[in-house]
């Protein structure tokens, strides 16, 4: 190029984006994807790009990749990498430079991977793609890399099929593609956000390591301060489309100058380690006490021999008083979300005993339960498939009142109270869920919980799907309802964080058992079980700063891998 | 709490993308166009046309295409061709329609019932399907049809009975997913029953398939009219319809080939417009492509 960019002063910038503004088709709900964005990537650095859905991160890290969709151009503006501009740069010279000097690792590693390719192939693939090396170099490169991610046996993980691999390891294998052909550049977009809390520490600590041992330059899109704070060396945060605030990430995180980044920091969640000050004072009787309860999965059949016994939940007992909330935790197959559904009879127990109210409902069919329904309700995690598309906001919320007998009318203005309690206006009774943003639509669905006044809310990982901000305001929203109504909520999360904001009381549930119980100042400063200090320990931006870089830490993180791998 | 105003422009039906979508298939607007001239024309033609379809004239037999005010020509009775394919017409394509209702319906009731209930019901209902399925349809229809007495009606309910299974199966399969989406568990939670929940919560979700289905069943219901007509067990002369048409014309070919052509024009102009709607119904309700 012959006119290299004045605002790129230094030799250490790896990747520098200039006045970046990506125009959307017309008649999408804003003209700019992007608008405007400038960040320079320094060489050797993890910068961080964070902000809400819709903020235009993952837009721009497209756009770096020359992976927009066809209905979407970068319409003005410079990306510079090695003084080479890549807007409108020929599709051909920007293949050559994906994955050679840029590459990057996506949100979901199941999706990204090839389902009918081997782990060894598909980063094969990559070196072959670019004509690097011999078939025997690049499957001895390809092994080395397996094992720079830290995954366990090499050689044997070079022949398994993706689906055989947990979402860490698969990850891992995201991570070794990325690395084939040492990229000075890496780019991850949310990496770690479909992980749990242990899974996704390991990772973070493994892309940092790496990212020192090469000197690479990492542009991480997240959408979590916590992930911030963990990794970041410099911060961009984006906010519809623009970008309101840049700095180091100790500038950012500790002196945020924007409105937006100020707010969007006290949104998140932090675990407080205080316990919550009751609604009301506790009644002696408990409304909903479970004992000993048992669900196991069982698929094939026992005939040919195939069949597989999954125990989903396997003797949970606990109790818990009227007005209270209590928080079930744990990672992914922890049977939390099985458990929310027994208590709520979708699915039908094995043995146990689930008293509501005194009165055993775990042994009643579905017709005898019917009238017990209203009782027990239910805040379901997504908030795009848990309302009929087909109906409107009205409909969903009379349904169920009109199916038990209430007159029509009366259901019609109760409905229209509680949209107005939960913070919609009226005008939402005729509108179809499809109008509606994620919040909104988790208070719809807190709106049809609420229709019967209930005496048991169950909210299943009710606010996982949301934007921290919003997040923040359905936890406030339900824990006003709790102090007015009284209800008790049995509150189903994966995020330590969340659960210390709202319960009283927090069990943490591992494989199907409930490992450890109790308030949340034990479960958060003094965790009795290892399974819990495991999970605390892992929470994102909740550890001292420095802590990261003691020496050993990497090796730590690599046995805990390898004890994954033999679970 | 603050209120949180919704977006208040309301959607109005055109600008549905899925209706977009239909509008730039050029084929399917075609097929709706073809399908609407030949309704009109065979509700409204036989009026306009100067001679009854049962009216002969043994003086003109046989005459070629546009003599005279034969528009088609006349068939070996003296027959006006024009109106007795237009009054054909009518029966071909109600029996088409009312074939493609009846089987849609029934399809949907086993699909539904069978997705949502699932269990040794559904085996049971899915496996009835794959019965019926084995059997070659024509040679089905045909002995049904050889036994029964043939009437429009008759002939409906031949063609429906045999050609509801594939819209049972699209509407299983498509039941089977919906009933593991999260509104489906919320209509369980608020304690609607099993009935409610397959009609108005999961029916509605499904319609597309349904439609889709539809519009490619009548194509085949005009299909297998003629099929059945035209050998000779379907709607019996002397009431006009495609097939029959086409059976009279058999010994003629050679001498009067418009006897033949003219029906089998307008059989296949049916066909291939309800195939061409179908098709274009699919690209525009199939949720999974879903680029703009």
């Amino acid at each position: 190029m012959a006119s290299a960019p004045q605002t790129v002063a230094s030799e250490d910038v790896a990747l520098s984006v200039r006045d970046l503004t990506v125009s959307l088709p017309a008649g999408m709900e804003r003209v700019h994807a992007v608008e405007n964005v400038s960040f320079d990537l320094k060489r050797g650095q993890i910068l961080c790009i964070i902000g809400e859905s819709g903020s235009g991160k993952s837009v721009t890290a497209n756009a770096i990749m020359g992976l927009l969709p066809k209905t979407i151009r970068a319409s003005s503006g410079a990306i510079f990498l090695e003084g080479t501009n890549l807007v409108g740069l020929s599709s051909d010279r920007l293949r050559d430079l994906r994955g050679r000097v840029v590459s990057m690792i996506f949100q979901d590693p199941l999706s990204a991977l090839n389902p009918l390719m081997t782990v060894g192939e598909q980063i094969e693939e990559v070196m072959a793609a670019h004509a690097v090396g011999s078939p025997k170099s690049r499957r001895s490169r390809a092994i080395d890399l397996l094992s720079e991610v830290g995954l366990p046996d090499p050689q044997l993980m070079y022949h398994q099929y993706p689906f055989r691999l947990s979402g860490g390891q698969r990850q891992r294998v995201m991570i070794a593609m990325a690395l084939a052909l040492e990229p000075a550049i890496l780019i991850a977009d949310e990496p770690t956000t479909a992980l749990d809390v242990t899974t996704q520490a390991q990772i973070l600590h493994l892309i940092r390591d790496i990212q020192r041992r090469k000197g690479m330059s990492v542009m991480f899109i997240t959408h979590d301060f916590g992930v911030v704070a963990e990794i970041a060396d410099a911060v961009v945060v984006m906010e519809k489309g623009r970008c309101v605030e840049r700095g180091s990430a100790e500038q950012v995180l500790k002196s945020p100058s924007h409105l937006y980044t100020r707010r969007l920091i006290a949104a998140v969640p932090h675990l407080t380690g205080k316990d919550r000050i009751p609604a009301e004072a506790a009644a002696q009787a408990s409304i909903l006490k479970v004992e000993c309860l048992v669900k196991t999965y069982r698929s094939g059949s026992p005939l040919f021999r195939t069949q597989r016994i999954v125990p989903a939940v396997n003797g949970v007992t606990f109790d818990l008083a009227p007005g209270r909330t209590l928080g079930v935790v744990g990672e992914s197959g922890s049977g939390k979300s099985s458990l929310g559904r027994l208590l709520i009879k979708l699915l039908d127990s094995d043995s146990g005993a689930i008293l509501f109210e005194g009165r055993d409902v775990a042994e009643l069919s579905e017709a005898q339960f019917r009238p017990l329904r209203p009782k027990i309700q239910m805040i379901f995690q997504d908030p795009f498939a848990s309302l009929n598309p087909r109906s409107t906001i009205g409909q969903i919320l009379t349904v169920g009142p009109i199916a038990h007998g209430v007159p029509h009318k009366e259901a019609c203005e109760q409905a229209r109270e509680l949209l107005s309690h939960v913070g919609l206006d009226a005008g939402t009774f005729g509108r179809y869920p499809h109008e509606f943003s994620g919040g909104q639509r988790q208070r719809i669905g807190i709106a049809r919980a609420l229709m019967f006044k209930p005496k048991l809310l169950i909210a299943d990982e009710a606010v996982s799907a949301l934007d921290v901000s919003i997040q923040a305001q359905i936890l406030k929203l339900l824990d006003q309802i709790q102090r007015e109504t009284g209800v008790s909520m049995v509150f189903i999360t994966h995020d330590l964080r969340v659960a210390s904001q709202i319960c009283d009381e927090i069990a943490v549930m591992h494989r199907g058992q409930i490992v450890e119980r109790g308030p949340p100042s034990q479960i958060f400063l003094d965790p009795k079980s290892a399974y819990t200090r495991e999970l605390v320990a892992a929470i994102p931006g909740e550890q001292p700063r420095g802590a990261r870089a003691l020496a050993g830490v990497n090796e730590h993180w690599r046995d805990i891998a390898k004890n994954e791998e033999r679970l | 709490m603050t209120a949180i105003a919704a977006n208040l422009t309301p959607a109005r039906w055109w600008h549905n993308r899925g209706v977009r979508r239909f509008m730039r298939h050029h084929l399917a607007l075609l097929g709706i166009a073809m399908i609407a001239v030949l309704v009109l024309a065979c509700v409204f033609g036989p009026y306009a046309l100067p001679y009854d379809s049962l009216h002969i004239d043994l003086r003109a037999r046989f005459a070629p295409p546009l003599s005279g005010h034969h528009y088609f020509g006349t068939d070996p009775l003296g027959r006006d061709l024009a109106v007795r394919l237009l009054m054909a017409g009518r029966v071909s394509l109600l029996v088409g329609f009312s074939a493609m209702l009846l089987s849609t319906l029934i399809g949907t009731f086993v699909g539904v019932t069978a997705g949502y209930r699932g269990g040794w019901i559904g085996a049971a209902l899915m496996r009835t399907v794959d019965g019926f399925l084995s059997f070659p349809s024509i040679f089905l229809v045909l002995a049904l049809a050889a036994t029964l007495r043939p009437s429009p009606v008759m002939i409906t309910i031949i063609i429906a009975v045999t050609s509801w299974m594939e819209v049972a199966r699209i509407v299983e399969a498509e039941v089977r997913s919906l009933r593991e989406r999260e509104f489906v568990h919320a209509a369980r939670m608020v304690g609607l029953s099993g009935r409610h929940i397959m009609l108005r919560e999961i029916l509605p979700n499904a319609t597309g398939p349904i439609i889709v289905a539809a519009s490619l069943t009548v194509a085949r219901a005009i299909l297998l009219e003629a099929y059945i007509s035209f050998l000779g067990y379907g709607i019996q002369p002397p009431l006009p319809s495609w097939g029959n048409m086409l059976n009279g014309a058999q010994q003629y070919l050679a001498s009067a080939p418009w006897l033949a052509i003219i029906p089998g024009a307008a059989i296949t102009i049916a066909v291939t417009s309800f195939n061409f709607i179908g098709d274009g119904l699919r690209d525009a309700l199939d949720v999974r492509d879903d680029h703009i």
